[in-house]
């Protein structure tokens, strides 16, 4: 195996999973340069999302491999053999990796300062005034400054979903993994979302979105994979995969959702 | 043969001039209750978890414990501890008393504790279980995906947000403890009915004694009652919105449910 460039943040190769029987990933294989933001986007069912939620290890896979800042994720190898890692080292290694769920998944029996610092502070250990101190400055970065000690039943779709935007960069990921973060939303408070993932696209944040938006994949997007069925169909700057789509399965998808 | 007239003067003295005697039965039951239900919870945790556990033994072991504790009466868990586990361990696990510091436990009330913490663990196992359960299980991948280990994930994210299902439940198996303990007057336990006991045993006024014990559960279990309506409006604090039950509807029972 070659070994990859040095600013490799992601690196899959032929990752396939499977749920009983149904083979959901037939061999992925996707490269992540750093400050590269990579959309993925295809029908329901593709495998978009169990693919990300394999770079962290939320999902087990059953073959292939996934190193993200060239260490192996989630296993580790004896004999040529993958063997899953310990549960420490796996906690370790998702330490780096920030992720945004569809359903914001926020502690609801937190504020939303609370909900930052929860991370920085009981498993990095950062002291308490240090984290209070970022997490400020993350809640300013996605404008809901004046929102730190209100608990998230009482914020919008829009503001929770900003709030786990900074809760997962609280933890100064190398990489930041979204599934499909604006899916759950009113359309009227999807802007605010897509507005502070830009931010972070340009600031040169190394992220992998998953998401129905192509309006943000055209601005935001460096590279956008298209998926179906388990496979990545094509992979292309943003233009040449929506002007110009090489394959039918692309087209077809592109007119039913543009 | 005439019908022995009511003495309220011995039902008041029950109420109000407490004796000695009476405060330490009163003071036991109290201590019992609180002792076991402690117990309880942190068996009935162990359990849950082991339920909930991946490792197939453990998912037994959990089985096996509910299944004999909820499947036979607490009286005779009662008896087996006190006069069954020394024997059938062959050591004493049992002692005749127990010396903490200032404090002396008699051997049966540790017995006593003993029975009904684990009998409880049984209930309070599957109370945690479904707290547990009621946590959507995005919480747990979110808290996985920060970095946190299973343990750690429970203790900060999960558990507290179990609590609010639970605490209702547990409460109301508080509730039942208080009472289950004047069952250990049976092993010698000298709690609030056994102090009744004797004293009807003593002047034959049966009803002046267990009216007024019958009085003195319902005040410790309406304190309770209180108590718990505290901790669930603190636990509720961040969705005050969602209609907790009053006090009143509370104090009627309206959101107790039964002993399974």
């Amino acid at each position: 195996m070659t070994e990859p460039a040095l600013d490799v943040v992601v690196n899959a190769v032929d990752v396939h999973k499977r749920f009983g029987r149904l083979e959901v990933l037939k061999g992925i294989s996707l490269e992540v340069r750093k400050r590269e933001t990579v959309c993925i986007i295809g029908p329901s069912g593709s495998g978009k999302t169990t693919f990300i939620r394999c770079i962290n290890h939320l999902e087990k896979i059953d073959g292939g491999r996934i190193e993200v800042n060239g260490e192996l994720i989630g296993y580790r190898e004896k004999d040529g053999k993958l063997i899953e890692d310990s549960e420490r080292s796996i906690a370790r290694q998702r330490t780096q990796i920030g992720m945004v769920f569809q359903r914001f998944n926020l502690f609801p029996h937190k504020t939303a300062l609370e909900n930052v610092i929860e991370a920085p502070v009981h498993v990095l250990g950062v002291g308490k005034e240090q984290a209070v101190a970022d997490a400020e400055l993350l809640l300013g970065r996605v404008g809901l400054a004046d929102k730190r000690d209100v608990y998230p039943s009482k914020l919008s779709g829009g503001q929770q979903q900003r709030v786990a935007i900074a809760r997962a960069l609280a933890m100064k990921p190398a990489l930041m993994l979204f599934d499909e973060p604006t899916s759950a939303l009113d359309p009227e408070v999807i802007g605010e979302v897509l507005e502070v993932m830009e931010e972070l696209a340009h600031e040169g944040m190394t992220m992998i979105v998953v998401t129905h938006e192509m309006g943000f994949a055209k601005v935001a997007a460096d590279r956008v994979v298209m998926m179906d069925e388990g496979v990545i169909v094509e992979e292309g700057e943003p233009e040449q995969l929506f002007d110009a789509p090489a394959h039918n399965r692309t087209k077809q998808f592109l007119s039913k959702i543009l | 043969m005439t019908v022995a007239s009511f003495d309220w003067q011995i039902f008041w003295d029950r109420i109000a001039h407490p004796d000695h005697a009476f405060l330490t039965a009163l003071l036991a039951t109290i201590y019992i209750a609180v002792i076991a239900q402690i117990l309880g919870v942190v068996l009935g945790l162990i359990a849950a978890l082991g339920r909930l556990s991946r490792v197939r033994l453990f998912q037994w072991i959990s089985g096996i414990y509910v299944w004999i504790f909820r499947g036979t009466p607490v009286i005779v868990q009662i008896f087996f501890v006190y006069f069954g586990v020394n024997i059938l361990f062959g050591i004493t696990v049992i002692p005749n008393s127990l010396s903490l510091g200032v404090f002396t436990l008699s051997g049966a009330a540790f017995a006593g504790i003993l029975a009904l913490g684990i009998n409880e663990g049984a209930y309070m196992r599957e109370i945690i279980r479904a707290g547990i359960d009621s946590v959507d299980r995005g919480q747990l991948e979110a808290a996985r995906s920060l970095g946190m280990r299973y343990g750690l994930a429970m203790r900060r994210i999960v558990l507290p947000q179990a609590a609010r299902v639970i605490v209702p439940p547990l409460g109301n198996e508080f509730n039942n403890m208080l009472k289950t303990t004047s069952l250990l007057f049976f092993i010698g336990v000298v709690e609030l009915w056994g102090n009744a006991e004797i004293g009807y045993s003593q002047t034959f006024k049966p009803v002046e004694y267990f009216m007024a014990v019958a009085l003195w559960y319902l005040l410790l279990t309406t304190i309770w009652t209180f108590i718990q309506a505290h901790i669930e409006r603190r636990l509720a604090v961040s969705d005050r919105d969602e209609g907790m039950p009053t006090f009143g509807e509370r104090l009627r029972g309206a959101t107790f449910r039964g002993h399974d």
